[in-house]
């Protein structure tokens, strides 16, 4: 319905021909502008809303209780339903080691939870569909647990540069009552709040995408990113990498990509690779662990988020 | 009273940093604020999602920009 309304405008009111190029691309601009920044409204809105009934505070106390493995997979599923932001890193990670949760379980958290921020979620459940979604969050998680079981096995606590006091007795989690109405307002001004710091990538992303939907041929991207360049993976993920506030701008690049002959399995790694690491969390992170620790824990996610990409280019 | 702001740089610490200055003014009541930046400290409170906002040695509000009126009614109610 959306698509007619996006024809008429072009079509008839901008009376530009079908099968023009800037046509299309100018139709494929204002459709997917609209559609992504509607959704993302939506989906950002209620996973903000759902995570303000989880603290990171109860999680520490719930995983301080739980062993090795099962501590991975709760620690990279709690990674799903909590808020992270990449400047509260740090005293999440000392407060988790504090609470005697091993480093190992810790990483898992530390993997999965910028991994699954709410506007990658958002953007991939817009413009993909919850299968896809689906699968993202699943290796994710699959990466997050099995890192953070490799990282724990190395026995890297002295890598720690800050000393760690554990909590003595017993860790109780404050519960802070918060009020229906109080949790919309705060999930609604969130939902503001990213917007307003995300809109300008999605309109740019999308724009780069419209050129490309409209501009460059399918063959060529088959070639560079396709089942014929079998590099397309590794390459994927190290570009990826540094990348990180733009993920909203760069999962409309992919939308276009993929539609036009990029493997699933490369879009999916480029993905993980921009939201799971940035250079921005390196530098903070550096301030209480070492360099080696810091390469082995961006290595260990770079080989596994490759691993993922191929297995799901063989898979599909 | 004695508020402290616990937050390692962030822009929402700095954020509730100037809020607080804002709300202690309004209110008209005598407080010292105080910006908890180093990592031990914080980690001491307890607190992992910043920022975290501490009157008189207890934490109030954690991970969360208070608006001015909120910061207030914690004083207030303090």
């Amino acid at each position: 319905m959306w698509q007619e309304s996006v024809n008429t405008i072009v079509y008839q009111w901008f009376g530009l021909s079908r099968g023009d190029k800037l046509a299309d691309a100018l139709n494929f601009f204002i459709y997917d502008t609209v559609k992504i920044l509607l959704l993302l409204t939506t989906i950002i809105f209620a996973i903000t809303l759902l995570r303000s009934y989880f603290s990171t505070e109860k999680v520490r106390v719930y995983l301080s209780k739980k062993h090795e493995f099962t501590g991975n997979v709760l620690a990279a599923l709690f990674g799903i339903i909590t808020p992270f932001c990449s400047c509260s890193a740090i005293p999440l990670f000392l407060g988790f080691l504090q609470a005697r949760i091993p480093l190992g379980v810790t990483f898992s958290y530390l993997i999965s939870a910028p991994l699954n921020n709410e506007i990658a979620i958002a953007m991939l459940l817009s413009m993909f569909g919850w299968k896809v979604a689906a699968l993202y969050i699943g290796f994710g998680l699959l990466v997050a647990i099995v890192g953070g079981i490799v990282i724990g096995r190395l026995g890297l606590e002295k890598e720690i540069l800050i000393e760690v006091k554990p909590l003595v007795g017993e860790i109780i989690a404050d519960e802070q009552k918060i009020a229906f109405s109080v949790r919309l307002k705060d999930a609604k001004e969130y939902t503001q709040e990213i917007l307003t710091k995300t809109w300008i990538y999605v309109l740019a992303g999308v724009g780069v995408g419209a050129f490309i939907h409209g501009y460059v041929p399918t063959e060529f991207i088959v070639r560079v990113a396709g089942a014929d360049n079998i590099f397309a993976v590794p390459i994927a993920t190290l570009l990826g990498v540094p990348m990180y506030s733009n993920a909203a701008g760069v999962m409309p690049l992919i939308e276009v990509l993929t539609s036009k002959g990029m493997l699933m399995g490369t879009a999916l790694s480029f993905m993980m690779a921009i939201t799971a690491l940035s250079l921005p969390e390196a530098m903070i992170l550096k301030r209480i662990m070492s360099l080696k620790l810091i390469g082995i824990f961006f290595g260990t996610v770079t080989l596994g988020i490759i691993g993922v990409g191929y297995l799901f280019n063989a898979l599909l | 009273m004695k508020i402290e702001i616990l937050g390692t740089g962030c822009s929402k610490c700095k954020a509730l940093e100037e809020a607080t200055k804002q709300a202690v003014a309004q209110s008209g009541t005598f407080a010292q604020i105080e910006k908890v930046e180093d990592i031990q400290k914080i980690m001491e409170y307890g607190v992992m999602s910043t920022p975290g906002f501490v009157i008189d040695g207890k934490v109030l509000s954690t991970g969360k920009l208070l608006s001015i009126n909120e910061i207030k009614d914690l004083i207030h109610a303090h």
